[in-house]
């Protein structure tokens, strides 16, 4: 008797647990009208989607669904049709894109600044300084490690531009001084501390990121290290699948005095850390 | 490693105040796994059964192939679904991208040749006790698998757990096909992922102390009712 009381107690146990799983739920319903935004872990992770698409959602009803990788990535997903909006920063990719007919056209949105950040030892003493380039022949010279993304996204190839205008050839001391992780500017920030290495990252993330420990900025300012975010309606005589009147809707308002103000009100530990943009007014 | 604590104390103040987001997070989980693993052995189950009990010509090629496909890289297989569910794949304009289903998918490639390979051999094993009888009475080998997989079907819950641990543990499959989108594929593992993205290390592996408890739960829920049923079965 106990044995089938004990099963009937197992089956009502896995039945709660079924009804639970699999049930009506609520907030996982999908909304008819959505968009998915191809776009970059530095604008999601740093909390700024969280901040503005609930003000978009508010005033048009359109849900906005980001998938956030690396703007390399970001881009092939979009050039694949799986996306109606880009929103990346690496404005020669991004042209790039657009020429290929897989972008209607590409606006500039918002900017901030990518900052160098090392360990409180500093073994290339590099702290403080104002130039750059200057900055990466002193890393480069001294051996210390430096960490690099090496993944294609926006981030990866501003750093090898300024690495080529440094004059230095980083590719040729890879898993050496130079270590290439392949990954987000998040898990490439873990490795770099673990390992004491230098590393560029966007002031976005940097600024939002948890596990600074005693990490400091040592290069900051230069000219050359501006980001510029970019925002590009993909193509839907290209790609028929695009919700283009949502899309548009969306660009549109992120170009916006609204879409614009909403970007300057948010603030990460009370600082402002994407600036808007745009120039054209919709 | 005062971090470690940290994240145990973490860990039990999520379980205990259980907010709606992480409710959401753990329920996709598991509606995502727990239907990958049902259709996984709903494949998994006769296909090992087959290869086990059955004698064919490439029957040990079948057993050889399925378990090297238990080392299938997660990554690998979400790569697969995302270039089939793709809007320029062939399964494009099913619009299945970035949902649930795909992450469903995914997992049930992942784990249907853990289901079939595990299955083979439990069924190879009660087979060679069973071939003398089943020969005697001249059993036809449809009535074979179906006896097979009955007798077995404690075992099998034990398989089915092996798959489900494969599936809630796993990260690279519905990152890429799920996209981790926020309220609609964000999971356990990938809420993780971020999060150590974030450098919020303390609270991704906080999370994952809480998935180890729903492993553990849904774990020893199975096992109460194999537990129950055996008792049943040989009282």
């Amino acid at each position: 008797m106990t044995a089938s009381r004990r099963t009937r107690g197992a089956v009502r146990g896995l039945a709660v647990l079924v009804v639970a799983v699999f049930g009506p739920s609520g907030p996982t319903v999908a909304a008819d009208e959505y968009i998915v935004v191809q776009s970059t872990t530095s604008a999601e992770h740093s909390g700024l989607f969280d901040s503005i698409l609930p003000v978009f959602r508010e005033e048009t009803g359109i849900e906005v669904r980001v998938v956030a990788v690396g703007t390399g990535q970001a881009i092939k997903n979009a050039a694949n049709g799986d996306g109606d909006v880009l929103l990346v920063h690496d404005r020669q990719a991004e042209e790039q894109f657009v020429a290929d007919g897989h972008g209607v056209s590409r606006a500039d949105v918002m900017y901030n600044d990518f900052v160098v950040v090392g360990p409180p030892g500093d073994p290339a003493g590099v702290a403080a300084m104002a130039d750059v380039l200057a900055a990466f022949r002193k890393i480069a010279a001294s051996g210390a490690p430096f960490a690099s993304r090496g993944d294609d996204s926006g981030t990866h190839k501003a750093e090898l531009r300024l690495w080529r205008e440094a004059g230095i050839d980083a590719a040729a001391a890879s898993g050496g001084w130079y270590r290439e992780t392949g990954a987000g500017m998040g898990a490439t920030l873990n490795t770099a501390i673990g390992l004491g290495a230098y590393v560029m990252a966007d002031r976005a993330t940097w600024v939002s990121f948890g596990n600074r420990r005693d990490y400091r900025i040592m290069v900051e300012g230069d000219p050359r290290l501006f980001n510029q975010y970019g925002i590009i309606l993909v193509n839907a005589d290209r790609h028929p699948n695009v919700k283009a009147r949502l899309g548009e809707t969306f660009v549109n308002w992120v170009l916006s005095t609204e879409g614009q103000a909403a970007i300057a009100s948010y603030r990460v530990d009370g600082r402002q850390v994407f600036f808007p943009n745009a120039m054209k007014q919709p | 490693m005062g971090s470690f604590m940290g994240s145990l104390g973490e860990a039990a103040g999520l379980i205990m105040a259980l907010d709606a987001d992480l409710l959401e997070i753990i329920g996709l989980s598991l509606r995502v796994t727990l239907t990958a693993v049902a259709a996984a052995c709903l494949i998994g189950l006769p296909l090992g059964a087959v290869v086990g009990a059955l004698r064919f010509p490439g029957r040990s090629l079948a057993g050889l192939v399925l378990n090297a496909l238990m080392g299938l890289p997660p990554v690998v297989v979400g790569l697969m679904v995302y270039m089939m569910l793709s809007a320029t794949g062939p399964l494009g304009p099913l619009g299945l991208l970035y949902t649930p289903t795909a992450m469903i998918i995914a997992q049930t490639i992942l784990v249907t040749p853990i289901v079939a390979a595990l299955t083979r051999q439990v069924v190879e094993d009660l087979h060679t006790d069973y071939a003398e009888q089943f020969a005697s009475l001249e059993v036809r080998p449809f009535d074979r698998v179906v006896a097979l997989l009955w007798d077995a079907r404690l075992s099998l819950l034990t398989v089915a757990l092996a798959g489900f641990g494969r599936a809630v543990a796993e990260v690279g499959a519905v990152i890429i096909v799920g996209g981790n989108i926020n309220h609609v594929t964000r999971v356990m593992t990938t809420t993780i992922a971020l999060e150590t993205s974030k450098g919020n290390l303390e609270f991704a592996l906080a999370l994952g102390v809480v998935l180890l408890v729903i492993a553990l739960v849904v774990n020893g829920a199975v096992m109460t009712f194999r537990a129950s049923a055996a008792r049943m079965t040989y009282a």
